[in-house]
């Protein structure tokens, strides 16, 4: 009896194994920067749901995109910086012809613990502050307390935006508490009174205050116009004008549904 | 099929899985030594180790790991401070004061602390235990190597207060009859007699508390605050070398210095505890023959 049971339940798995391969019969392969990964993970679920396509997304990081595309080994290059000349030449030598879709706009707002009384600071508090020069509150017109300088790790998407365009590449200073995700700086900012540290756009509330940066205060519409310093656009790069499948599915990340996903992804809608 | 080739085959089929762990851990130090090794030639075993800036992923990179290495060495130390008075009064407790049928059942609940998993600790640390001594020093923030080590010592609690607790019972019983019945007091012969017979088993339990302790990442990457400066003080955020490969790997592109030197890390780190087994088997040993009389 067992064994029968056994017997039907490997056929029923290998049948279930052939109407899976037999059904989805186009494939789209997406590759690339991890900050891209959650909108084209989103995405592709909800495409597949409605489509009969299979579509498999990785993260790996911007170059690692880039380089799958060069290599022709994907059909979608997620990067969250714009192509290099480099690699645009390697693409054309290889019969490649990248083309850059912008699929959403990432901010990185400025947040501060509610009670501190400082509600806007420059690009440049910003980097004296992370740069260790400006320790003390007091030094910006706050209250006599030490600045807790709160980043990210550094091999994270987000520290790398931030540290270009705040810090200017400069080095953080070593006394920086280091927190491995956006709720975990939450987090820390929260519960750390004379703290500073930086999050996307999408985990913005109550328990922390964002700081006006150069005077502009950071939300989806300053963001998306380019008012707000702190800001980068994401892109998908597709081998030459995309067709077919690869078409449809970046028309529906711009499509107000998929740029409604963007948002709930924490990131900055294009429209 | 007859009996006896069926038994040859289990027994090989026996074999090879018994192998298979001593495989797994060959090929673990051939993958650590082959993708971190490469880093000591490029810095310099000197600069690596001795460096004091640990600024992986800027251009020109600074791979100085002796931040690292203090901290994890700092709140090793600080758990032990905190887990050695307590484990070894605990279990001095248990194996001559505490009635058996008491026994049996706190030695097992003790030992389900080492079946709690490490975020829990975390999550304790960051929520509980971090405000708390932020508001007692007065500190501009919670996250320290005061509060890792506190959590490490909880956390290698089990382990010291399991194997001294074994090491006190074994020793001999005419040992204590002895000491009594010498006019002894109950304190004379723990501490001249029991203690020092039990000494090298009680290292063997604190170099494998302290194992536990350095090689613990969830708990610290949540609770001690992750600086890379040189700790200048417990009450100061640090990081050590576990939760530095465990913050920064996921998005290390494979092979670059970065990554190397992630691994260049785990490899000390390896040394380090590869040698705390080493001594905790000596001592063993050392312990067994004292006990044994041989």
């Amino acid at each position: 009896m067992k064994k029968n049971l056994l017997i039907l339940l490997s056929f029923v798995m290998v049948m279930s194994l052939f109407t899976g391969v037999v059904g989805a019969q186009e494939n789209l392969t997406i590759q690339g920067s991890s900050t891209v990964l959650p909108i084209a993970q989103k995405a592709a679920e909800v495409y597949m749901e409605n489509n009969n396509v299979n579509i498999s997304v990785r993260g790996g990081g911007s170059g690692n995109g880039i380089a799958a595309l060069i290599d022709g080994t994907t059909d979608i290059a997620d990067a969250s910086r714009f192509i290099k000349q480099e690699e645009v030449d390697n693409a054309v030598a290889n019969g490649h012809f990248p083309v850059p879709h912008r699929v959403a706009m990432d901010g990185i707002a400025v947040v501060v613990h509610p009670d501190n009384p400082i509600d806007k600071l420059t690009l440049m508090d910003i980097k004296q502050i992370y740069t260790g020069q400006i320790e003390n509150w007091r030094e910006l017109g706050g209250a006599d307390q030490e600045v807790v300088v709160i980043s990210r790790d550094s091999s994270s998407g987000t520290f790398e935006v931030f540290n270009e365009i705040a810090v200017e590449g400069e080095r953080v200073t070593p006394s920086a508490l280091l927190q491995a995700s956006n709720g975990a700086v939450k987090d820390t900012v929260a519960n750390t009174k004379g703290a500073i540290g930086y999050v996307g756009l999408g985990y913005l509330d109550e328990s922390i205050k964002a700081t006006k940066v150069n005077g502009v205060f950071p939300n989806n519409s300053t963001v998306a116009s380019g008012k707000f310093p702190i800001a980068r656009p994401l892109f998908m790069f597709t081998d030459g004008w995309p067709e077919g499948l690869v078409a449809d599915f970046i028309n529906f990340v711009l499509s107000a549904e998929g740029q409604k996903m963007v948002e709930e992804q924490g990131y900055v809608p294009l429209h | 099929m007859d009996w006896k080739t069926k038994e040859k085959l289990i027994k090989y089929i026996l074999l090879i899985f018994a192998m298979s762990s001593i495989m797994f851990l060959t090929g673990i130090v051939i993958v650590l030594f082959r993708e971190g090794l490469p880093i000591f030639y490029k810095i310099g075993i000197i600069d690596f180790l001795f460096g004091q800036e640990w600024y992986p992923t800027y251009d020109p990179a600074s791979f100085g790991i002796l931040p690292l290495i203090s901290a994890s060495v700092l709140v090793t130390l600080g758990a032990m401070i905190f887990a050695v008075p307590i484990g070894l009064s605990t279990s001095v407790f248990i194996s001559y004061i505490m009635p058996k049928s008491i026994k049996n059942f706190i030695k097992p609940t003790i030992e389900l602390l080492a079946g709690i998993p490490s975020v829990i600790y975390g999550l304790f640390g960051m929520k509980i235990l971090g405000p708390f001594l932020k508001d007692i020093f007065g500190l501009p923030t919670g996250l320290t190597a005061l509060t890792a080590s506190i959590m490490l010592g909880i956390m290698a609690l089990p382990t010291i207060i399991s194997l001294s607790e074994d090491a006190i019972t074994s020793v001999p019983k005419k040992f204590r009859d002895a000491s009594l019945a010498l006019g002894g007091t109950r304190w004379e012969t723990i501490s001249k007699v029991i203690l020092p017979t039990a000494s090298s088993g009680i290292v063997t339990a604190i170099m494998l508390g302290m194992g536990r302790a350095i090689g613990e990442t969830m708990t610290v990457l949540m609770v001690a605050g992750g600086a890379s400066a040189m700790p200048k003080s417990i009450l100061k955020p640090v990081r050590p070398m576990t939760a530095t490969i465990a913050a920064e790997m996921g998005e290390t592109p494979v092979g670059s210095n970065h990554y190397q030197a992630l691994f260049g890390i785990a490899i000390v780190l390896f040394i380090i505890t590869l040698s705390f087994n080493i001594i905790a088997d000596l001592t063993r040993k050392r312990f067994y023959k004292k006990v044994s009389g041989k």
